[in-house]
């Protein structure tokens, strides 16, 4: 099972202009000038692959920061 | 398990109509609904989409009945030969009566034909498939011809109700033969309609009746809405396409106990690109083997498949090739089939312009 840091980095893999040291565990995510539905479905994606877990919208929707989504993949694995 | 395996058939051709509009997403009209979050060079970008085709006067029927006429002159096909005729589509003519009887008249069918409308979507090429399969054998119906796709006209409201630069209008045809000898059409099909309301047009059928409010606007996820226009919930719609679309194939191989890599060609549902090219990657597919119509057509719905063999194969599978096709979608819905072409017709694409709507069954 991935680590919370492990997670972290591979969500900020998604974005291309945010710097990845802007992202941590605490980031609230949807505050992110370069968060959009695009880069939703790239996590959606990354998660996919990683986890073997399918998210919903409403699971990126409830979650605010990169903690809380990664909380929410663990409870789905 | 929703298995099927028919043997002693064979698909003897496709074809597809679509309208002589192009709408361009690289040039979007105040007719068109492109977010303002992205230019339209990025717009194309991401989704995979260049143009589309789009047409405010013809009905998937008009596109389906030149499509069939084109396909069966080109297989030289008797008319009164052909004995069942099956619709799949998500815009119907009328609620009724059923399109395919309207079809059966238009293209002057023997009175002596099964006709009936099948409605699901993205996945609907597959199931009509193989319920036109199913019609065919020692003793039951020798030809029959499948019509599916979407052109949905749309209601309009001035200034409003614009067109979704994702999608575009196609209506295809695919004649399916009995042949003795033949390896036939191998399927994998699957349901979950837990997720009836991931894509959903809310009001105007039997549950929610058409009514005053129908055409207000609300806000659904920041988008204004009415509840007659088709809504998606993104997100879940993607998810489910990138996990399903892989095990259906890989099922279907492993049912089947073929190894799913030895196939010619992947003919994924056309949904957007980047839900495609994760499918493609999950499954470890080389570029070459997946053809893709969604940059000059968009996502056609139930014609995508079709549309794509016409528009990307021709002249290059008629024969030999191995086919593996999956759809999914709206449902949610999805099916995979694997079949080998043997002198299979697949006609020019068929091009219709607005006159040649359907003049003799309006009302």
């Amino acid at each position: 099972m991935k680590s919370l840091d492990e997670f972290v980095e591979l969500f900020a893999e998604q974005f291309e202009e945010t710097d990845a040291s802007e992202i941590t565990a605490a980031t609230v995510f949807h505050d992110l000038e370069e968060w959009s539905s695009l880069i939703g479905l790239s996590v959606v994606a990354m998660v996919d692959e990683e986890f073997e877990v399918a998210l919903k919208g409403d699971d990126l929707k409830n979650s605010v920061t990169v903690e809380d989504l990664y909380n929410t993949v663990i409870a789905k694995v | 398990m929703a298995f099927l395996d028919f043997k002693d058939v064979r698909i003897a051709g496709v074809s597809a109509g679509v309208p002589n509009r192009i709408a361009s997403n690289l040039h979007p009209t105040a007719d068109d609904k492109i977010s303002s979050d992205y230019s339209p060079e990025e717009y194309v970008k991401t989704t995979g989409v260049k143009e589309r085709r789009s047409s405010d006067a013809l009905t998937t029927a008009d596109l389906g009945y030149y499509a069939a006429e084109r396909l069966i002159a080109d297989l030289g096909w008797e008319k009164n030969e052909i004995e069942a005729l099956i619709f799949v589509s998500q815009s119907h003519d009328y609620i009724l009566p059923a399109t395919a009887c309207i079809l059966q008249d238009r293209l002057g069918l023997n009175k002596e034909c099964y006709a009936f409308d099948g409605s699901i979507g993205c996945s609907g090429w597959v199931y009509g498939l193989s319920t036109a399969a199913s019609l065919l054998g020692e003793g039951k119906m020798k030809k029959v011809l499948l019509i599916c796709g979407d052109a949905k006209k749309r209601f309009r409201i001035p200034g409003s109700l614009l067109r979704d630069p994702l999608f575009g209008c196609a209506a295809t045809a695919t004649a399916i033969e009995y042949a003795k000898g033949e390896a036939g059409i191998q399927c994998h099909f699957g349901t979950d309609g837990s997720g009836f309301d991931a894509i959903i047009i809310p009001d105007g059928g039997s549950r929610s009746p058409i009514n005053p409010h129908s055409l207000d606007f609300e806000d659904v996820e920041g988008k204004q809405m009415c509840r007659m226009e088709t809504r998606m919930k993104g997100v879940d719609v993607f998810s489910f396409g990138i996990t399903t679309a892989p095990k259906s194939v890989r099922k279907c191989a492993e049912h089947f106990g073929f190894d799913y890599l030895d196939a010619d060609y992947f003919i994924f549902h056309q949904a957007n690109m980047k839900m495609n090219n994760m499918i493609a990657k999950k499954l470890k597919l080389p570029e070459e083997k997946v053809p893709s119509c969604m940059y000059c057509f968009g996502n056609t719905s139930s014609a995508s498949i079709p549309l794509t063999i016409v528009s990307e194969l021709r002249g290059k599978c008629e024969n030999g090739k191995q086919f593996i096709c999956c759809g999914f979608g709206v449902g949610l819905s999805w099916g995979t089939i694997r079949f080998t072409s043997n002198n299979m017709i697949v006609s020019d694409l068929v091009e219709v312009d607005d006159s040649q709507a359907d003049k003799k069954h309006v009302v």
